[in-house]
């Protein structure tokens, strides 16, 4: 019952507080009277099956609670409870994808969860042998990624350390612009980028005038998309570290450096390490650059200077493009374990940045 | 402070860039023992501090303060940065002009206009290549991903920040957060194993139920389409735009909140006055954050669309190719012209992508602002 | 248009934790109900679950009787909406909405129970602003920012928005312990006139202000750390303040403690 509009109540009398409640069972009553109703319709004009009847029965449902509702509580209380059921609605729609692929990604990688996967290469596997591993691939992501992450964190981190520290006006802003596009580099362009610069141009010097794909040109590429994050993250995590901080260190008569490196590093340093590890886990499970620049090779290497070299996630694309019947499965466990290493990742940072947050 | 005129002309700034070596008290300094605090004996501040004293020899406190070394520590370090700074700036810039410089030949080279043309035929003796499908492609899938996921998205957002009993929200929130770090050649793995054949099923029924509205017209095969790429797109981008929507609902002020309660309104007028207004610029943020990524996704459409490239609109016929598939499936075989070519479309690409995010970004800033004056 | 509340052994939890115990009093009809006490001693959880505000809180729930005119309303088929649409509240902070302008924040109540006509609602929002002492400062600029205003003005605003929809009663919840001090003396004068037509129950730390607003005043204390609050004393604020009945209220009153 809704309070009519003004003229405002009377003096002396009373507001009804009490209002008609539809009973407890009424929305599950109406949900089966929806999905009956829906199945009815749709099996009897026979044009669909039965996700068709579900789509139909969820719509009739909330037709059927708003109206319910509405001749029993009123406009506003059915509008509540139709938003309220929509929001349902949504989160279950938004979760049977998510769940299926995680469950998929989960019974079917583990067929191949072998040592043999873990340990052999694809050298010398034919399209009817059905072994065959991504111990190639593993070793090639924990290469290029280690690279790409020894040249991009002290880089970066001085990086971030100057634009807050040492930046005023023009370089500094230069250079945080430059950065903040350089966020939006799309990860095939990056791997262009270095297929184009590195491998065609750079890379025959080294090679005796071949172009030479190398787990290391994946470095560059991954390097490219590494360096902004990582310069965005501890820039916002050195300008959280409070200036009552630095400034007591200064009124000690400690040098700026000394500060910077001693006392502003160390307590920004969680956070610092939980973007590095948000970056590592994006380009472990980067395919695109990797494709462009490594090669894509089928047998160990284990140097990452030259000759060609696969990734985990480049190990994916390949195995569920070829036609082997044994391919899915291999990319299937190649795709669990990649999974595997970037969620490791993630949930570390995530954990050590609530840690963080809450523990000061 | 009894002082020597010419050395005192030298005291610096004081503040950061005092010494150690400066923080005895004026009027202890009997020795001329070089001053050592505990936070210079480490090798690098032991050394050259001797140097900063007056060598007269007076006692620290008749002496001047000390004067800067022309190559200190401090100096060093501050250049290392800066010099990290100007690596940063010149890796961008020089990507920036060794792309446009490998594009342009390829532009030259091209018989067909860039922007218009349709078809990719690059390495041919006369080069044809025009981004015209690739854009369209590109566009047309990340629409379609938006405007299935955003809904959805906000919907999720809203459970977890305002339905959801406070521990599963976060619980739940957290693995929404953990799903946006999953790799794309997962998505596209599993779109085009186990999505495709419920797409093609649907494809099939709306063409036949529904053929007469051109999306959905055509003679097939259905299957490997702009529907299903768009399907597995949207649901790549629904973890980023739930969490990121989440946290902005999250920080509507509880005193909003609770004004639109005591109002007497129901949950959802609360929502509807209070969390949503406050929140629609974090909303619009995020969604072009995740069109940010739809825009340039790769692999996952690589997996998943029929590269095919033409403009059409029908969307559940095999088909489709955005600019991102067409390079990781053109750059194999491409010649010179074809790099060029393929750079090119990604210059457009990065182009796009770039104003999107400055917008996002700018959107999201000025936000910020605004909850700070208004709180 | 006042009504008589009536509260009896109203207990109240957060969870496991007992906020308030037992609290029983009845505030009479168009007049100021002051509650005053030390910090933490529960006067705010009263009040709020006077207009089920506390219950917002997850796991929060009240025990005992609180009656409007008789009507109980923690009653079972209660709906709690209409409860908050008769009793309104005014908080510590002011709280516009900060996405609407002044003319959208005083009628957002209306608008919620469904008037639409711009018409009613132009003259419901004068006859409010001008009751909340605010209409003569924004007449002009109706269209601007609620948040654009001082301190002072944000929470007539709020007194505005909240009478707007025609309560019976009014709750302060220390109204004033975010303004300065000239801002206070303004909404002290808009009690008295709201007197007339609405019950106003306000809870505060400032005594002198419980002594200069009120009629009655309602101490509240607790024994130690952990325990919940009670109801101390309850009369007439001029007995309160100057000749109280309980040895607590006397040592409250002149600072000997809290």
């Amino acid at each position: 019952m809704t309070v009519t509009s003004t003229p405002p109540v009377a003096p002396g009398r009373n507001p009804q507080l009490r209002a008609r409640r539809l009973p407890v069972v009424a929305p599950v009553g109406i949900a089966v009277a929806a999905v009956a109703v829906a199945a009815v319709l749709v099996h009897g004009t026979g044009i669909g099956g039965a996700a068709l009847v579900v789509a139909l029965a969820v719509l009739l449902h909330l037709v059927g609670l708003y109206a319910a509702s509405s001749a029993v509580e009123g406009r506003r209380r059915a509008r509540d409870r139709t938003w309220s059921a929509l929001i349902h609605s949504a989160s279950v729609l938004a979760l049977l994808p998510l769940a299926s692929v995680v469950w998929t990604l989960v019974s079917n990688g583990l067929d191949r969860m072998d040592r043999n996967f873990f340990l052999t290469s694809m050298n010398n596997i034919g399209a009817r042998d059905p072994h065959g591993g991504a111990y190639h691939a593993i070793v090639g992501t924990l290469e290029q990624v280690g690279i790409a992450t020894l040249i991009t964190v002290p880089v970066g981190i001085a990086c971030a350390i100057y634009v807050v520290e040492y930046g005023r006006g023009g370089l500094a802003q230069l250079i945080r612009f430059f950065v903040d596009v350089m966020t939006g580099i799309p990860s095939i362009v990056a791997g262009l980028f270095v297929l184009a610069f590195w491998i065609l141009i750079v890379s025959p010097y080294l090679n005796d005038g071949r172009p030479g794909y190398s787990g290391f040109a994946a470095s560059l590429a991954l390097s490219v998309l590494m360096l902004p994050t990582i310069v965005r993250s501890t820039e916002e995590m050195l300008r959280l570290v409070p200036a009552s901080l630095r400034e007591g260190a200064y009124a000690l008569g400690v040098a700026r450096w000394k500060t910077i490196l001693r006392i502003v590093l160390p307590t920004a340093a969680p956070g610092i390490v939980t973007g590095v590890m948000l970056a590592v886990a994006r380009a472990a499970g980067e395919t695109a650059p990797v494709l462009l620049v490594a090669g894509g090779g089928a047998a160990i290497n284990l140097n990452p200077f030259e000759n060609n070299q696969s990734s985990l996630a480049l190990f994916v694309y390949q195995q569920a493009g070829d036609a082997s019947r044994y391919a899915p499965a291999r990319a299937w466990a190649a795709a669990l374990t990649l999974v595997a290493l970037v969620l490791v990742l993630t949930i570390t940072a995530k954990l050590l940045a609530r840690r963080n947050r809450f523990g000061r | 402070m009894g002082d020597i005129p010419h050395r005192s002309a030298d005291a610096g700034t004081g503040g950061p860039h005092v010494t150690p070596g400066h923080a005895r008290s004026a009027g202890a300094a009997l020795s001329v023992d070089p001053p050592v605090t505990p936070l210079d004996r480490t090798p690098d501040g032991a050394g050259g501090h001797t140097d900063d004293l007056d060598p007269g020899g007076g006692a620290l406190g008749g002496g001047a303060l000390p004067r800067r070394r022309a190559l200190d520590a401090e100096r060093v370090f501050q250049g290392f940065t800066m010099a990290a700074g100007m690596a940063v700036l010149g890796v961008i810039v020089a990507i920036a002009i060794f792309l446009v410089a490998r594009a342009v030949p390829a532009l030259n080279a091209n018989t067909a206009n860039f922007f218009t043309y349709q078809g990719w035929l690059p390495n041919e003796s006369e080069p044809r290549f025009g981004i015209g499908a690739l854009a369209f492609g590109t566009l047309l899938t990340s629409f379609l991903a938006l405007l299935m996921a955003v809904p959805v998205a906000l919907g999720v957002a809203l459970y977890l920040s305002h339905y959801a009993p406070r521990r599963v929200g976060t619980v739940l929130g957290f693995l929404v957060d953990l799903l946006a770090a999953v790799p794309s050649v997962v998505f596209g793995l599993w779109g085009r194993d186990y999505l495709y054949g419920p797409v093609r099923d649907l494809s099939v029924w709306l063409n036949t139920h529904l053929g007469w509205i051109p999306i959905f017209g055509g003679d097939g095969p259905f299957g490997r389409s702009i529907l299903l790429g768009s399907l597995v797109l949207a649901i790549m981008v629904l973890p980023i735009i739930t969490s990121l929507s989440r946290e902005v609902f999250l920080q509507t002020p509880t005193a909003n909140e609770e004004a639109a309660l005591a109002l007497g309104a129901t949950r959802w007028e609360m929502i509807r006055i209070a969390v949503l207004p406050y929140g629609r610029p974090g909303i619009i943020g995020a969604t072009m954050l995740g069109l940010g990524r739809a825009l340039g996704e790769t692999i996952a459409l690589a997996m998943t669309l029929g590269i095919v490239s033409t403009i059409s609109i029908n969307i559940i016929e095999n088909g489709g190719n955005t600019v991102a598939a067409n390079i990781a499936n053109a750059f194999g075989e491409a010649n010179d012209v074809g790099r060029g070519a393929l750079i090119a479309s990604g210059l457009v690409l990065f182009a796009i992508t770039l104003v999107v995010n400055m917008t996002a970004r700018a959107i999201i800033h000025r936000r910020r602002e605004f909850t700070e004056t208004a709180a | 248009m006042a009504t008589r509340i009536e509260a009896t052994n109203v207990t109240a939890y957060y969870g496991s934790f007992k906020a308030i115990e037992n609290i029983t009093l009845t505030v009479e009809p168009k007049t100021v109900t002051a509650l005053i006490g030390p910090s933490g001693c529960g006067k705010s959880t009263f009040l709020r679950s006077i207009n089920r505000m506390h219950e917002v809180v997850p796991g929060a729930r009240v025990d005992g009787r609180l009656t409007i005119d008789g009507q109980d309303i923690y009653a079972r088929d209660v709906d709690v909406t209409a409860v908050r649409r008769m009793i309104g509240m005014v908080f510590q902070r002011p709280n516009p909405f900060p996405t609407m302008s002044i003319f959208e924040n005083v009628v957002a109540g209306l608008r919620l129970n469904g008037v639409r006509r711009r018409s009613v609602l132009e003259e419901a929002a004068e006859r409010a602003l001008r009751a909340a002492n605010l209409w003569d400062e924004v007449k002009d600029r109706l269209g601007k920012p609620g948040a654009g205003l001082s301190g002072g003005q944000q929470q007539r605003l709020c007194i505005a928005r909240t009478i707007a929809v025609e309560p019976q009663v009014v709750l302060m919840d220390e109204p004033c312990s975010a303004l300065d001090p000239i801002s206070t003396l303004a909404i002290e004068d808009l009690m008295f006139r709201l007197k007339d037509r609405y019950t106003i129950i306000i809870v505060t730390h400032n005594m002198q202000q419980a002594a200069r607003v009120s009629d009655r005043t309602a101490f509240f204390s607790i024994e130690r750390t952990g325990e919940p609050g009670r109801l101390v004393e309850y009369d007439d604020t001029q007995k309160i303040f100057s000749n109280p009945r309980e040895k607590r209220t006397e040592d409250y009153i002149t600072g000997r403690f809290g």
